[in-house]
């Protein structure tokens, strides 16, 4: 039978259920486990009601589930809402002087968690540490990789030693009386290093890894992670982190940074995105490149700010004015997240574009196991800048040179005697305002020219299952993990289905996408918004049909069984 | 030693009115330029739009010719990534105070080691003359046929945002215009100069012969200590039959660059690319 296990600790904001689950998962990540983690968080800093689900599994996973396990619920509030979606096997932890009435109610393991923190560590407080031991003990988990991660976490020395007795005591009584390792079985998981790392972190380590040297951004959920991770490293990697006045500040910082020559970036959501889009034009017209995390949640204006949602995706293709090249990609995974954060900064470069990368809430803030990235395969192209023997060569420089790949060479400032011009206003080759029309056609099909390149640099939709089926379900980004699933599953019933999905959504592959989904085939299209824009967009780029489309905008993250449910109410 | 003249700033023909302000602010600035020794190379000039915007163009040098009102974020970018680079942003009233205003106060608050050089014409020219934020109170324009709302005072939000260095010069007395644009390139740190530029196709009022007549210089003021805040302040709300020009406020306080660790050594631009680094970092994530 194969590993499924799925645990939610549910609390009050303030309470701990996010660093009891952030410990739970670090410790079966290292015991080996894929482990997927989401946090589903309320916009206050006390109260309300939060939980963080976590999955373990011994194949890949990247989606959440709506049945429960084990239940961790530190208040009344998260078995009330929790435990009617406890499984046929599932329990739920609580503490010992929990409302008797609601003990029986829902068969409720009791644990002293508070009293035991008291007396075998000292420290009521310790209780959360109980309540991880509990767990662990009841599934008979590795004490020793357990203590590991409760020592990494807890660094200061004189709560380490306190918090692992306090999870040792949990631990203890929990094996005792409710030992339940039967039922998952942990001993046969290899032991492979495996990192775990949410959305936001992947990306972050991509760009540094990439040399971004830059990034101006306002905080804004949920992409601020991204910059107080740059901001405690920025010293050690000599890089520039700078909060400024707000996102048109932001992006206009990044463009001169990567006008300077350095790789600039600047990271928001959909509201700080769509102050920036004047600037993105600008940094199509200047050829300035620059690279832009947009971390989506549910719009519009503020609408649900620490929920998900994929409802950014035409506007990103599309943002303002006039027209110019543009990339767009939308990473799977955590994985994903770092290669494509990357390659975007080497498409910027390369093209002297602005490139996209679309998160959202679901994927910034989950944790995701992958295996350690291998640094020996990031490769760094930074387009075509001039070496200082050929700027001594050139008698005049001209920052826009019209070439047969619309490519102009690029030259830094200060790199050599050349002056490097460039100008928002319609200009010359040499970079200075002109009114023309013939000068304007000629470098709009310049700048336009640079598709053609672009799109040959993007890779094709990944396919998962048969590459051929009767049934194609398409999806792009963050959903990755719930359709994969659901495709899986209804394969397991029977059906001649398979998955089509993409990440380098713009500009899109229109040839390779034919060839994979052209043909006699029911293409359906699942995505987490209420139009359908990837479908519309996947339609007016081949011409493909697409048969139906599962859709949702709840602020939530797909299940497999929600992709399900809908998709065969639309079959035939 | 290169020694730059003022034909190495030769640039295209302008486009401005004849007898423009901008004329003599151009002037100023390759004098001041080719007085400072500094060659075009560089030099970067980061404008936003409107007349004054297209000052870079008709000189030679490293040009970013920028967005209405966001001439500033751009020039700090540029600064942070090659501090070597000398930077002046240009632009116009309507710009800079209004547009780009928020950039403009945060920029003189965190103190970046920019030149800001502000074309005051009171009026937005390129769009063929509506009230700015410097209009006189009650200016009557096609988009203000009421009367234009009371003017910001540029150089008195300035001084309360603690701008490095703060200044006011006249397009009519270039000589002086360029020993103001001297100092506020060598100063460290933020230097707004605000610059009186007659409009001589829409601003009628506020002319060369209007402001010739009330301009005096504070350095000629025997008591005058531009590092004195409130005799600033003071200087700052001065106007109407006397105006005054010159440094009206000057104080040495840390760049922002300079608090930033990773610009301690070499620029930014010249620090290697080392994808390699970051391992380090991936042993926190297992």
């Amino acid at each position: 039978m194969a590993l499924d296990l799925r645990i939610v600790v549910g609390g009050e904001a303030g309470q701990g259920a996010q660093t009891i689950g952030f410990i739970l998962a670090k410790a079966f990540a290292r015991l080996g486990c894929h482990v997927f983690a989401d946090q589903d968080y309320e916009s206050r800093i006390r109260g309300g009601h939060n939980f963080f689900r976590i999955r373990v599994r011994d194949s890949h996973v990247s989606a959440v589930s709506e049945v429960i396990d084990i239940l961790v619920a530190l208040n009344r509030e998260s078995l009330s809402l929790h435990c009617p979606r406890l499984g046929e096997n599932g329990v739920a932890i609580a503490d010992m002087n929990t409302d008797p009435e609601l003990v029986r109610q829902y068969g409720i393991l009791t644990v002293p968690l508070s009293d035991l923190a008291a007396e075998k560590a000292g420290n009521k407080l310790m209780a959360n540490s109980v309540a991880i031991g509990s767990v662990m003990g009841m599934l008979g988990f590795n004490s020793e990789i357990l203590s590991g991660v409760i020592k990494d976490h807890f660094q200061s020395s004189a709560i380490v030693e306190n918090n692992i007795k306090a999870a040792r005591a949990g631990y203890d009584y929990a094996r005792q009386r409710y030992d339940r390792s039967s039922s998952y079985d942990l001993s046969s998981i290899m032991r492979i290093e495996r990192m775990l790392l949410n959305g936001n972190e992947s990306v972050a380590l991509g760009a540094m890894a990439a040399g971004c040297k830059f990034l101006a951004a306002y905080p804004m959920t949920p992409s601020t992670p991204i910059i107080e991770f740059m901001a405690a490293n920025a010293a050690d990697f000599a890089t520039v982190v700078i909060q400024p006045e707000d996102e048109i500040a932001a992006i206009h910082m990044a463009i001169g940074a990567a006008y300077s020559g350095v790789r600039a970036m600047t990271v928001t959501s959909g509201g700080g995105f769509s102050l920036m889009v004047e600037a993105l034009g600008l940094s199509g017209m200047t050829e300035t490149p620059v690279v832009i995390v947009e971390g989506q949640r549910a719009g519009p204006a503020i609408g649900l700010p620490t929920r998900t949602e994929q409802g950014d995706l035409l506007f990103a293709v599309n943002a303002s004015h006039g027209e110019f090249p543009r990339a767009v990609f939308a990473p799977s995974c955590a994985e994903d997240g770092f290669w494509l954060t990357i390659k975007a900064f080497n498409m910027a470069e390369k093209y002297q574009i602005p490139v996209i990368v679309m998160t959202d809430h679901h994927l910034a803030s989950s944790y995701f196991t992958a295996e350690k990235f291998d640094l020996s395969g990031v490769y760094i192209d930074r387009g075509l800048p001039l070496s200082e023997d050929e700027m001594g060569k050139l008698s005049e420089y001209k920052r826009h040179r019209i070439t047969p790949s619309g490519i102009s060479p690029r030259a830094l400032p200060m790199q050599s005697h050349a002056l490097v011009v460039t100008d928002s206003d319609e200009h010359s080759e040499a970079g200075h305002i002109i009114e023309d029309a013939e000068t304007r056609t000629r470098m709009v099909a310049k700048r336009m020219k640079k598709l053609e390149g672009l799109r040959r640099d993007m890779a094709p939709p990944h396919v998962f299952g048969p590459k051929t089926a009767d049934i194609s379900l398409v999806g792009w980004g963050s959903s990755f993990g719930a359709l994969h699933e659901a495709m899986g599953l209804l394969r397991q019933q029977g059906l001649n289905i398979n998955l089509v999905h993409f990440t380098e959504v713009w500009p899109l592959p229109a040839q390779e996408t034919t060839d994979l989904l052209g043909g006699d085939r029911k293409i359906y299209v699942a995505e987490n918004n209420a139009t359908g824009q990837f479908a519309r967009l996947l339609n007016s780029e081949t011409g493909l049909k697409i048969s139906g489309t599962v859709l949702k905008y709840d602020g939530r993250p797909f299940t497999s069984q929600y992709i399900i449910d809908r998709l065969k109410g639309m079959l035939p | 030693m290169t020694v730059v003249n003022l034909q190495d700033y030769a640039g295209m023909q302008p486009a401005w009115c004849p007898g423009c302000g901008n004329f003599g602010i151009l002037s100023a600035l390759k004098k001041a330029l080719v007085d400072l020794n500094i060659p075009p190379y560089n030099l970067l000039i980061v404008s936003g739009i409107g007349q004054a915007g297209k000052l870079p163009h008709y000189m030679k040098c490293n040009t970013f010719n920028s967005l209405h009102g966001r001439a500033i974020p751009v020039a700090i970018g540029a600064k942070m990534a090659n501090q070597e680079l000398t930077v002046i942003a240009v632009g116009g009233d309507g710009d800079g105070y209004a547009e780009g205003g928020n950039h403009w106060i945060h920029a003189m608050r965190r103190n970046h080691d920019i030149t800001y050089m502000v074309h005051n014409n009171q009026i937005y020219a390129l769009t063929k003359g509506q009230a700015s934020p410097t209009s006189d109170t009650g200016f009557i324009t096609g988009t203000t046929p009421e009367g234009s709302p009371p003017q910001i005072n540029p150089l008195a939000l300035a001084i309360a945002a603690d701008a490095a260095f703060v200044a006011r010069g006249f397009a009519g007395d270039v000589d002086h215009l360029a020993g103001l644009i001297k100092q506020a390139i060598s100063h460290k740190g933020f230097a707004l100069l605000d610059i009186l530029q007659p409009c001589v196709s829409f601003n009628h009022i506020n002319t060369y012969e209007w402001y010739s007549k009330r301009v005096y210089k504070l350095e000629e003021e025997k008591k005058y200590n531009p590092a004195d805040k409130t005799m600033a302040f003071n200087k700052s709300i001065e106007w109407g039959d006397r105006i005054p020009i010159g440094i009206v406020y000057s104080k040495e306080r840390p760049v922002f660059e300079s608090t930033l660790k990773a610009l301690r050594n070499i620029p930014l631009v010249k620090q290697p690319l080392e994808p390699g680094k970051i391992q380090k970092l991936l042993t926190d994530f297992s």
